[in-house]
């Protein structure tokens, strides 16, 4: 007996049929929670499950990766007749099916412990193995009519996921602004996919490949992309339905949808804009930069005004894919200039920034999850003191708040250092357009980070610092060990690609050379694992050193304290500068937190009103601060559509209630002038 | 050889801030006392300050968590290595490398990231409102910052420090519009950051508009110390960093004769003299500005910024 040699593990390993064998054993576990999801057992038996296909996925996505395995294809004699289903395992996919089966796994494993407090698990154990099955495929998928279907299936069960809990109102809303919105970009891909087949109706994407569309074509599927990718990832303006969706479902979903669905979405994007859709135009580059820049800062200035944690941290969702489309708008400027390393370095950035939003926006959702099983509630103003009863919940949401906030060494600052140092290449850009516009987003990504760092020392602090707000959480209690486990993990990995940014960079290196033809040069192959986008006389950034050098000067000062400095501590009541006051409510909250940020950014772009209603002299009731804040997306934009779809269907409403005759009538009159046209056109 | 060199002039600069911080803070105290005709504390004041502060008992608010106790030292150690970073009296020092300026504006945005949570620890309101206003001035400070970063890159065509002063040390550089813009937009930024008039009063207290002083309020013994010791730490590197940039001269390069780092070292001490006096003047001239209109004076900072880079970019083609 022999072992296998490697060429011949290879040969059944990193296929798309391997993958797709997953899928399907994931679709078994939906099977299987919706037969038994109402016992016990069955909601550790499920995430269990999930884990462990999810670890398979991973490892053979990671390998395929790493290795730089050539693209693999699958073909399966299923859905349409003529064309079947096209399955596709390449670089790109590889990243991604990475980053889908890592936050799946955190996910599970996480649902293992968090997930047996859930009062309605048959609603959520069917459609979360079905909604992690639903994401794979997506990315699996190699023709437009097997893409669509997965993109629907995903979005038809992350609905279901979100209306997990659909007697609450709010709930409810949620599910149907989703569904709108899903609705809405499901139909924007159809018809970019209809503009990419053709008449001769090529729907694989091979066929798309081979016959480039002329630009104009593909100019309109760019934009019909940018909308129907765009309202899954939560680019502004259609952004409205992410921050009440997002936070309606379970917590573990709540993050693979923030996480991880939306990063989904961006990869629709990259896969039309970089592969599909043939060489980029430069104004398409300005677009998605424009877009980018505006969504970001909305994201983040939305985000400092929520009270609601999950909220809060679905607005900064909003925000980080702002950051992630500046970085691919830049790489479609350099690459339709010809700026193969520019392009390669913006490319980087941006899918740099998927892995690490992924990571840190799953971890803080789980923080949340943990505060709502601890204490049930989501209200930050309900919260406070939580860092003495669960430490470690704590311990792990602050590093993913310093992670999202850029902090170094943690690993958001290194992908928008990168995005930045991409920015600063952009003078050389011959169009007048691009060089005022380019400047103004870079201010605007510099705007939005240091606002984002601003809000999660609110997040952080409102909710975790401070003495209790409520009963509920003077008497919080540390979550289980799974999902703090799971929360470690992320914490680790954010940490991680914090101090050797140079592993992610080469290791999606083949996947951006694919895509924009070139590539940055090899980090890890740099003295002392520095990163050095261009030139070290340039510019360069060591996480590793940086680190090194605060933890040794921290070690420093904690001897030459521990040394020389007395030792003496004692407890005592707070100072507060000799008034302390007894009461938790007399404590800054989060409303008030963000007062000065919404007295300078507020009261144009939110219409911010502030009116203090005080009683006449001798009522004993209390004065009242109230904040009135708009979105004027939404009353702009979303108001008005809505407002006509009711007025048409209220007109229309009296179509029902016509008599046979007339109903025939209509039906001939229809017929007629149906031949009319075909008769003048045809 | 070569290495133990470079190893001992990057301690150098390292033991440098560190002894160089307290003496110039007591520096701008006592100018701006002998401007206001008072006599003023000697120029060791702060040093006798900090021993004593070292000396006393620990008083801990009774619900002060961990991370109360945390964040002093990884305040003062993140503001540390960030002033470490920036080339005082010679450039291409052995680490400087290892993080360009925005890493350095960064690692100072991570030390107010745990300053202004520590303000919120103990759940004061006090700590809130300092915490609260030092996120506003933040979020609009770092922006107008990373503007004159652009800038400053565009023109040296790098972000690391050293490059940037070999640059600007050229003589064919000459006078440019946007480094103009750049220098008062950075000057405005320095007096946000370091808590300076017309932005806050680093002497007061128990003043409603007090913003870095009502974060550290709970804070006592060797914690307030290392507090106090990054704020100084930190205006030390706000002024190198402008004289690192503007006035270049007398910087020593990598691997200079040991004479050309003395003269680098006695320069940049005139440097600190002149920005001393600079700064007690212009803090003796003017009057603090409500909180509500720093807004106008960071935004124009960030304006100037944004302008400065429009320039460059513009300019690029012309």
């Amino acid at each position: 007996m022999t072992l296998p040699k490697v060429t011949d593990l290879t040969a059944w390993t990193m296929t798309p049929q391997l993958l797709l064998s997953c899928v399907v054993v994931l679709l078994g576990f939906a099977l299987l929670g919706a037969a038994i999801g109402r016992r016990r057992s069955a909601s550790p038996l499920v995430y269990s499950g999930c884990a462990l296909v999810s670890a398979l996925l991973l490892a053979n996505a990671l390998g395929a990766l790493l290795l730089a395995a050539p693209p693999r294809t699958a073909w399966l004699a299923m859905g349409l007749p003529w064309i079947g289903a096209h399955f596709r395992l390449d670089g790109l996919s590889a990243v991604f099916l990475v980053i889908i089966n890592l936050g799946a796994l955190a996910a599970s494993l996480y649902a293992i412990g968090c997930g047996r407090h859930e009062t309605a698990p048959h609603r959520v154990l069917p459609f979360f193995p079905a909604f992690l099955a639903g994401m794979n495929l997506v990315v699996l998928a190699d023709d437009a009519f097997t893409f669509l279907v997965s993109w629907e299936f995903m979005s038809l069960v992350s609905w279901a996921l979100v209306l997990t809990h659909h007697r609450e109102r709010e709930n409810t809303r949620a599910g149907y602004v989703y569904i709108l919105m899903a609705s809405f970009g499901t139909l924007a891909l159809l018809l970019g996919f209809g503009l990419l087949a053709g008449p001769d109706g090529g729907y694989a994407f091979a066929s798309m490949r081979e016959h480039p569309p002329t630009p104009m074509i593909a100019s309109a599927a760019l934009a019909l992309v940018l909308m129907g990718a765009g309202s899954k990832a939560g680019l502004a303006p259609l952004h409205v339905w992410l921050p009440l969706a997002h936070p309606a479902a379970p917590s573990h979903v709540s993050a693979l949808m923030s996480g991880v669905m939306t990063k989904v979405a961006v990869y629709v994007f990259i896969r039309f804009a970089f592969d599909l859709l043939g060489p980029p135009q430069w104004w398409w580059g300005g677009i998605v930069l424009f877009v980018g820049g505006v969504t970001s800062i909305l994201g983040v200035l939305f985000a400092l005004m929520q009270h609601d944690l999950k909220r809060l941290l679905a607005y900064h969702t909003v925000e980080n894919i702002g950051i992630i489309y500046i970085g691919l708008g830049l790489a479609l400027a350099f690459q339709a200039n010809g700026m193969g390393l520019a392009a390669a370095l913006a490319l980087t950035a941006a899918l740099f920034h998927v892995l690490n939003h992924s990571l840190f926006k799953t971890l803080l959702f789980f923080g949340a999850g943990a505060v709502l099983t601890a204490t049930g509630e989501r209200d930050m103003e309900h919260l406070g003191g939580l860092i003495h009863r669960m430490p470690w919940t704590a311990g792990l949401f602050l590093t993913g708040a310093a992670a999202i906030s850029a902090l170094p060494p943690l690993n958001g600052f290194a992908s928008e250092w990168l995005t930045l140092q991409a920015v600063l290449l952009s003078p050389e850009l011959p169009q007048w357009a691009l060089k005022l516009l380019i400047p103004a987003v870079g201010g605007l990504l510099a705007l939005s980070a240091a606002l984002a760092a601003a809000c999660f020392v609110k997040a952080f602090g409102v909710t975790f610092l401070g003495r209790p707000r409520s009963p509920a959480a003077a008497n919080a209690h540390e979550v289980e060990l799974w999902s703090l486990t799971s929360m470690g993990a992320l914490a680790l990995l954010c940490f991680a690609f914090g101090v050797l940014p140079g592993a992610a960079i080469d290791a999606i290196g083949p996947v951006v050379e694919s895509a924009v033809g070139a590539r940055m040069p090899a980090q890890l192959a740099i003295p002392w694992l520095s990163i050095v986008p261009v030139a070290e006389s340039r510019s360069s950034y060591n996480g590793l050193l940086v680190f090194g050098f605060i933890i040794t000067s921290t070690l420093l000062v904690v001897l030459a304290i521990h040394r020389f400095a007395s030792h003496r501590l004692r407890r005592v009541p707070a100072w507060d500068c000799g008034f302390p006051d007894p009461s938790p409510a007399t404590q800054y909250t989060a409303e008030s937190f963000a007062q000065p940020l919404r007295r300078v950014f507020g009261t144009r772009l939110m219409q911010a009103r502030e009116a203090v209603h005080m009683p006449s002299p001798g009522d004993q009731s209390p004065a009242r601060l109230t904040v009135d804040l708009r979105d004027l997306v939404w009353d702009g934009l979303y108001a008005p559509i809505s407002g006509a779809v009711g007025y048409a269907a209220d007109r229309l409403n009296r179509l029902q209630f016509l008599t046979v005759r007339r109903y025939l009538g209509l039906v001939f009159f229809a017929l007629v002038s149906l031949l009319l046209v075909l008769a003048i056109w045809g | 050889m070569g290495i133990i060199t470079a190893l001992t002039t990057q301690f150098a600069q390292m033991l440098l801030v560190l002894l160089l911080a307290p003496l110039f803070t007591g520096l701008v105290r006592k100018l701006k006392a002998r401007l206001l005709r008072r006599q003023g504390p000697p120029l060791i004041q702060p040093y006798r300050d900090l021993a004593r502060l070292l000396q006393k008992e620990v008083a801990l608010a009774e619900n002060a968590s961990w991370l109360f106790r945390a964040s002093p030292y990884l305040i003062f150690s993140a503001t540390w290595v960030a002033a470490s970073l920036v080339p005082t009296f010679a450039t291409g020092l052995m680490f400087s490398w290892s993080a360009d300026l925005i890493a350095i504006i960064a690692l100072l945005g991570s030390a107010r990231f745990f300053l202004a949570l520590a303000g919120m620890d103990v759940g004061t309101s006090f700590g809130g409102i300092g915490s609260s206003r030092e996120s506003m001035i933040a979020s609009l400070a770092e922006p107008a910052m990373i503007m004159i970063v652009f800038t400053l890159a565009l023109v040296a065509g790098s972000t690391q420090l050293s490059t940037m002063a070999d640059i600007m040390r050229a003589p064919e550089l000459g006078l440019r519009v946007s480094l103009g813009l750049a220098l008062v937009a950075l000057i405005l930024v320095a007096l946000a950051e370091n808590a300076r008039i017309p932005v806050d009063n680093p002497a007061t207290h128990l003043e409603l508009t007090m913003v870095h002083e009502a974060m550290v309020l709970e804070y006592s013994g060797r914690h307030l110390a290392l507090i106090e010791f990054a704020s100084s730490l930190k205006l030390l590197l706000y002024v190198s960093l402008i004289a690192c940039v503007f006035v270049p001269w007398g910087l020593a390069p990598a691997g200079a004769e040991p004479a050309e780092y003395w003269r680098g070292a006695g320069l940049y001490a005139g440097k600190l003299v002149i920005a001393g006096v600079a700064l007690a003047l212009f803090e003796s001239s003017i009057a603090k500005m409500r909180v509500f209109r720093l807004a106008d004076f960071l935004g124009a900072a960030l304006m100037l910024g944004l302008l400065g880079t429009l320039l460059l970019f513009v300019a690029r083609s012309l």
